[in-house]
């Protein structure tokens, strides 16, 4: 044993080898990503690790490595389980033979992600337990459990942190190489009564499941990260009952105050009924703290109405806690102080603030994104046009004054709302903007039934060369993976050919006379038609020379903003300048300059 | 003994990296540390913030607000976004120089950074202002602000660490190639609050 500084998502990830691992697989995801990041950094010995095309490739992967007797772990953030739903949902009736963690990080807030679901839901609804850490340092000790239940009981195990825990720090308490368990995987052994779902198959397994699941909420009402904290004078008739990262601040928010009784929830599903009504059975009142759903807080209301107990729950359907967001100490407080009738901390009240600089988050400087927007913006200036986005950094296109993203839903998504535009409005020009990563993920599919259709559409791919918005990771396009091998890059053009998209043309945004060109000749052909934009990520290149602005001829028109909204591009005391520490030197803005008053520049060369 | 240390400012600084040397620097001294910082969503030139606490009986690395013993910021405007952590006899240290974001070029508003700095005058007890990218500018690379700030940090007494302990801690952890210019970075930003 000995003490590290990690991540949260690392602890997972570390915990998870001493647990044994064998494969893992995902798909990444703010805030899951670094779990499989820091396996492959990490690994010792022989574990197979890999970022799979999508989160549905990865759980199957894992599934088949699970039957073969493999303790398996895969990674993503919470939507990407609604991608992975199908296989989860039966691979539950089925079950695995080795250990199999699904780890899915939620996302409250949401601070980077589309929606606020909580997969303490997906729990209840595949029936899968699920477990649910609240520090950096239980994430680590709690891998190993959800690992020994799942292989103890046959079935995939769900493991559920949010944002908070995976991407806090702290120092912590983890096994050296040698304590490290080592699971020896005995192979597939064919069984078709096992491994092949069946109506009878699952009718049979559904009840196991169910008798199952009773007995895994006795068995986790004696787990030891389900707690009951007694309250610090037996006399009180009021209980908290929270979670993960809520049950550090009702603990921090209390240190130094008399505490009610505490219940910590840390197995959502099965929920440990009987520790809960050992809860219960002395209190008046119960606030339940959670975050995204009041999954706590269904769940003590109906064991009060089973086992008729007459205790007030109260919480996020009392509206006595906020129904959306993220908790913080603050919110936390709050919510204490108005339950418990405790005196508000004081806090210095500052209201005479000037007005803060906004800094929403927008493409880098340089990002060849800005490049491919503005290329096509450009080129169907004047029409009547649908512009559908998709999930990735070039979502950020949507922000002034590029203003290129109508419409952005969930992976890979735009490619069919475009074609459903186009089916209702057939005098708008459709497009559908989707990025390396995304379109291997889930575009192809789109592209099929676009061009089995009919539809009349331009994707436009914009190829970086790497998955950006979450760190820069492979994917098939890339020609690496995470085993370090160098492969054969998937083409995307030839995939495109290959579906019968027959006009694909490649150009590089940066050249934005041909880029536009481009734009303006493959759009006006009818049917499908796509163009790659093809210029790497500016993160992962070294910078060229940052531009400069001749005063000279400078005629301060601010096109350059206007048109671009670059962070290299700036105004200082009304004049423009560039700044040089953010200027990658792409040359986008030499191009856009009336007057040719900005020097330099790659394209230029 | 247990300190609240909020560093903030803009993405590219190198916050996180200085965040992760004062964990270093703890770790070292084998006091228990913990911290949460801003990352995925936030680009280049976007806000960013990074809590650590040292000490005893840590629950989370968020801390509430009112409880920072010191802010390391490396922009005036982000400090002011943060005050609301700070102690009432809180330390700040902050870099004078201001970062314009891409919306006040849009808009051709103005910012300069200076109604921030009277406002943490006018609003903290315990302010140590510096330049950081004039000193930067001496050192001879924009890339060494974290290391003037920190070193900085060092001499307002407010971290539980020496100018030693911190220097090996970047020792351990930063390439060594560039651990002369770190170190002349950190000498320059404890001079600098010294005066």
């Amino acid at each position: 044993m000995h003490t590290e500084f990690l991540m949260g998502n690392a602890a997972i990830a570390m915990g998870a080898m001493a647990a044994g691992l064998n494969l893992i697989s995902g798909y990444p995801g703010t805030p899951s990503t670094e779990v499989l990041e820091t396996t492959a950094k990490r690994k010792t010995g022989d574990i197979y690790v890999e970022w799979s095309v999508n989160e549905k490739a990865a759980l199957e992967l894992a599934a088949g490595a699970a039957y073969s007797g493999a303790r398996t772990m895969v990674t993503m953030k919470q939507v990407g389980l609604n991608v992975a739903s199908d296989p989860l949902m039966s691979l539950a009736y089925v079950g695995v033979k080795g250990g199999m963690v699904i780890m899915v990080a939620d996302d409250p807030g949401p601070i980077s992600s589309q929606t606020e679901q909580d997969t303490r839901h997906f729990a209840a609804f595949s029936k899968l337990p699920c477990f649910d850490p609240s520090s950096v340092q239980e994430a680590y000790d709690m891998i190993g459990d959800a690992f020994a239940y799942s292989e103890k009981y046959h079935t995939p195990v769900l493991f559920r942190p949010t944002t908070r825990v995976c991407h806090g720090y702290a120092s912590i308490n983890v096994k050296d190489p040698e304590e490290y368990l080592v699971n020896k995987p005995e192979g597939f052994i064919k069984d078709s009564s096992k491994w092949v779902i069946f109506p009878r198959l699952s009718y049979n397994n559904h009840i196991k499941i169910e008798e199952r699941n009773e007995e895994l909420s006795s068995v986790f009402s004696d787990y030891d990260k389900n707690r009951i904290i007694p309250a610090d004078e037996s006399s009180c008739r009021k209980g908290i009952a929270t979670h993960g990262i809520s049950f550090s601040y009702v603990m921090e928010c209390l240190s130094g105050q008399k505490a009610p009784c505490i219940l910590k929830v840390s197995t959502p599903f099965p929920f440990p009924e009987k520790m809960a009504v050992e809860f219960l059975k002395d209190l008046d009142e119960v606030l339940c703290i959670e975050e995204l759903d009041p999954v706590i807080e269904k769940e003590l209301t109906y064991i009060c109405g089973k086992y008729g107990l007459s205790v007030k729950i109260r919480g996020k359907l009392s509206h006595d806690v906020k129904p959306a967001g993220e908790n913080s100490c603050k919110s936390v407080s709050e919510n204490l102080e108005r339950f418990l009738g405790i005196a508000p901390a004081a806090v210095i009240k500052r209201e005479d603030m000037p007005p803060l600089p906004v800094r929403p988050p927008v493409l880098c400087a340089g990002c060849p994104h800005r490049a491919s927007f503005f290329a096509v913006k450009e080129a169907m200036k004047g029409k009547k046009t649908a512009f559908c986005g998709d999930i990735g950094c070039y979502t950020l296109g949507n922000a002034m004054p590029l203003d290129m993203v109508d419409t952005c839903l969930c992976m890979g998504a735009g490619v069919n709302i475009t074609q459903g535009i186009g089916k209702i409005e057939p005098d708008t020009t459709c497009f559908a903007f989707v990025g390396d990563s995304t379109f291997f993920a889930s575009a192809i599919t789109g592209v099929v039934n676009a061009v089995y259709n009919q539809a009349d559409m331009t994707l436009i791919v914009l190829d970086n060369s790497t998955t950006a918005m979450t760190g820069h990771q492979p994917h098939p396009g890339t020609g690496r993976t995470m085993m370090g091998e160098i492969v054969e890059k998937v083409d995307i053009e030839a995939v495109l050919r290959g579906i019968g998209v027959k006009t694909v043309e490649t150009v590089n945004p940066l050249k934005l006379n041909e880029a536009v060109d481009c734009v303006k000749r493959v759009a006006s052909e009818e049917g499908v038609k796509a163009i790659i934009f093809r210029s790497p990520c500016a993160v992962l290149i070294k910078p060229s020379a940052a531009v400069s602005v001749d005063e000279d001829k400078c005629i301060q028109c601010k096109k350059c903003i206007r048109s671009l909204g670059c962070p290299g591009i700036i105004l200082e005391k009304g004049r423009v300048k560039i700044e040089k520490s953010l200027c990658t030197g792409c040359g986008l803005c030499t191009q856009v300059c009336p007057t040719k008053a900005i020097r330099g520049g790659d394209c230029n060369e | 003994m247990n300190k609240n240390i909020l560093l903030c400012g803009v993405g590219g600084q190198g916050i996180v990296l200085t965040s992760k040397l004062i964990a270093a620097a703890s770790m070292a001294k084998n006091i228990p540390v913990m911290s949460a910082e801003t990352i995925g969503m936030a680009q280049k030139g976007g806000s960013v913030f990074s809590f650590l606490r040292t000490g005893d009986n840590l629950y989370c690395p968020m801390f509430p607000e009112g409880t920072a013993d010191l802010i390391i910021g490396f922009e005036p405007g982000e400090v002011v976004r943060m005050l609301s952590y700070l102690k009432p006899e809180g330390t700040v240290i902050v870099n004078t120089h201001p970062i314009m974001p891409v919306t006040a070029a849009l808009s051709e508003g103005s910012y300069s950074g200076e109604e921030m700095l009277e406002y943490l005058k006018a609003n903290v007890k315990k302010l140590y202002t510096l330049d950081g990218d004039e000193a930067c500018r001496r050192i001879g690379s924009p890339k060494v602000l974290n290391m003037v700030m920190l070193g900085g940090a060092v001499a307002s007494g407010c971290l539980p660490f020496t100018l030693d302990e911190i220097i090996a801690a970047v020792e351990k952890t930063v390439n060594p190639k560039f651990f002369d210019l770190n170190r002349k970075a950190l000498s320059e930003g404890e001079s600098l609050l010294g005066k």
